[in-house]
């Protein structure tokens, strides 16, 4: 009986070894101007193992 | 670290440190929710005396779960440490010195008046006044100067209203293009208005040359009338709703975001975001209102049951209209769970104050544009740079691990430590937090990701 689904998601640990190429859009350089995070930016990052 | 809710008919476990999500059933939640801090023998005899009356669950059914969740441990994807506080400094350390984007504040004057207006009527506190070219273009020359090895700068024409000086607009852009292939630089550009001045020349040129457009609408016209009036007082909703529609229309699939703000007057904001879809709208934002604490605008205690009450039911709304094939979008719930930031980008703050500065009609440097007018952030200028380094100093260090109530948050790395201008204003330093918008900023998350996990299941 499966009670567990995993959703895909980006691996965040993984992330880290190609990550932080910093040319993904400024947190709050976008609509809210206000309330800024940084969940729903992009990855810019060509390299980067998703 | 694990947090894990109800909504929408899902039970969602979110493992924090790896950023897994996972979709579970009953017996699956109420094991996680135990596994920590219980030993197997404990846990899985307190399943069994829960789930004793129900046929379906049986005593095995509980055993495999648990498994289940000890595999889901090993492979990393549940109760994942964290091990990225020794990175946290890392890519402003890294970075120090580059600069990829800025918000040039071209008018500091507005046409409308709006009581609840962060920057003061777009005056920020100081007097009326409007971006040269020369000024302009020198923070263009200071922008290329230091953006190192970054390809994709951006600048956003802000204001007061950016409109006003709307020839400076287009030179500026047009200089910005001359420069930016010489210099292997890609400028996108963003233009925030109040739509008044809209007209065929500016649709033309924003469709051409703004990668986004962020266009001023609080929802319904009684709302919107209430605060965004012009100098005799009277409402802008007729005026510009019929200028917003045709911008939109004419920009053919390029992005936009319809922003509104919401206040104590409209906690029930999801009757404005209604009102913008039925005026045609797709590409939606609602912002609860910055103001000073005490302003009749302000959020109350009282309103946040209402507000976090419509959050959910927006995310409901938003897969009612994919169901119907009438999708639109909401700032705050874009979340890309495969391709969104990477760990670097989660921990290190928003940029504000090293690679995000605002730039005010006469050059001024500043960590943002929240902070424009208060005359202890000016960081520099546009000619000389960056000379106020122990402010800049304080923005460097400002990552979410220099916030001392996030370590313990769920949604950390969802905020990356939040606004600093909102903690701010809120505790008298930059790495404190915002409380109140803490909690509208994880029910939102909530409800992303509910969202998300709805369409990856194909459930919605």
């Amino acid at each position: 009986m499966e009670h567990i689904k995993t959703i895909e998601t980006k691996n965040l640990c993984e992330s880290a070894k190609n990550g932080g190429c910093g040319e993904c859009q400024t947190s709050c350089q976008s609509a809210c101007k206000t309330s800024c995070g940084i969940a729903n930016q992009q990855c810019e990052n060509t390299q980067e193992s998703k | 670290m694990i947090h894990q809710y109800r909504l929408g008919g899902y039970n969602i476990v979110i493992d924090v440190c790896s950023g897994a999500i996972h979709v579970v059933d009953e017996v699956a939640y109420d094991i996680i929710s135990l596994f920590e801090s219980n030993s197997k023998e404990d846990i899985l005899s307190k399943i069994a005396e829960k789930y004793a009356g129900r046929e379906d669950i049986s005593a095995d059914d509980i055993s495999e779960c648990y498994n289940q969740v000890c595999s889901l441990k090993e492979q990393g994807k549940l109760f994942a440490p964290d091990t990225f506080a020794s990175m946290a400094g890392k890519l402003k350390e890294k970075t120090a010195g580059v600069v990829k984007a800025l918000c040039l504040h071209v008018a500091h004057t507005c046409n409308l008046n709006c009581a609840y207006c962060f920057a003061s009527q777009g005056k920020y506190h100081g007097d009326r006044a409007i971006m040269s070219f020369e000024v302009g273009k020198q923070a263009f020359d200071y922008l290329i100067k230091n953006s190192g090895t970054r390809r994709n700068l951006e600048v956003d024409f802000f204001g007061g209203e950016p409109l006003m000086n709307f020839d400076v607009v287009k030179q500026l852009v047009a200089y910005a293009r001359e420069i930016e292939k010489e210099h292997n630089k890609n400028f996108r550009f963003t233009l925030t208005t109040n739509g008044l001045l809209i007209d065929d020349d500016v649709i033309e040129f924003a469709n051409k040359e703004m990668s986004n457009v962020v266009l001023s609408l609080d929802g319904r016209k009684e709302i919107h009338d209430c605060y965004r009036v012009d100098y005799s007082g009277k409402g802008s909703w007729d005026r510009i709703v019929p200028k917003f529609q045709q911008l939109v229309e004419a920009r053919e699939g390029k992005n936009y975001y319809m922003r509104g703000t919401f206040t104590h007057r409209n906690p029930d904001f999801l009757n404005d975001i209604k009102q913008m879809l039925d005026l045609g709208f797709n590409e939606l934002s609602m912002e609860p209102v910055v103001c000073a604490q005490g302003d009749p605008a302000e959020l109350t205690e009282d309103d946040l049951p209402i507000v976090l009450d419509q959050y959910e039911k927006l995310a409901e709304l938003m897969l009612e209209k994919n169901k119907e094939g009438k999708p639109f979008t909401f700032y705050h719930y874009m979340i890309d769970l495969t391709g969104g930031p990477c760990i670097y980008k989660r921990i290190s703050g928003c940029g504000s104050g090293t690679e995000y500065m605002a730039v005010t009609p006469w050059g001024d440097l500043y960590p943002c544009h929240q902070f424009v007018g208060d005359e202890r952030f000016r960081l520099g200028d546009v000619w000389t740079g960056v000379t106020n380094t122990e402010i800049q100093d304080e923005f460097a260090a400002c990552n979410v691990y220099a916030h001392e109530e996030c370590k313990d948050c769920w949604a950390r790395l969802y905020c990356s430590g939040g606004c600093a201008a909102n903690a701010y204003h809120s505790t008298g330093s930059v790495t404190g937090v915002y409380e109140y918008g803490c909690k509208l900023f994880k029910k939102r998350m909530e409800c992303a990701i509910m969202v998300e996990v709805a369409k990856a299941l194909g459930t919605e």
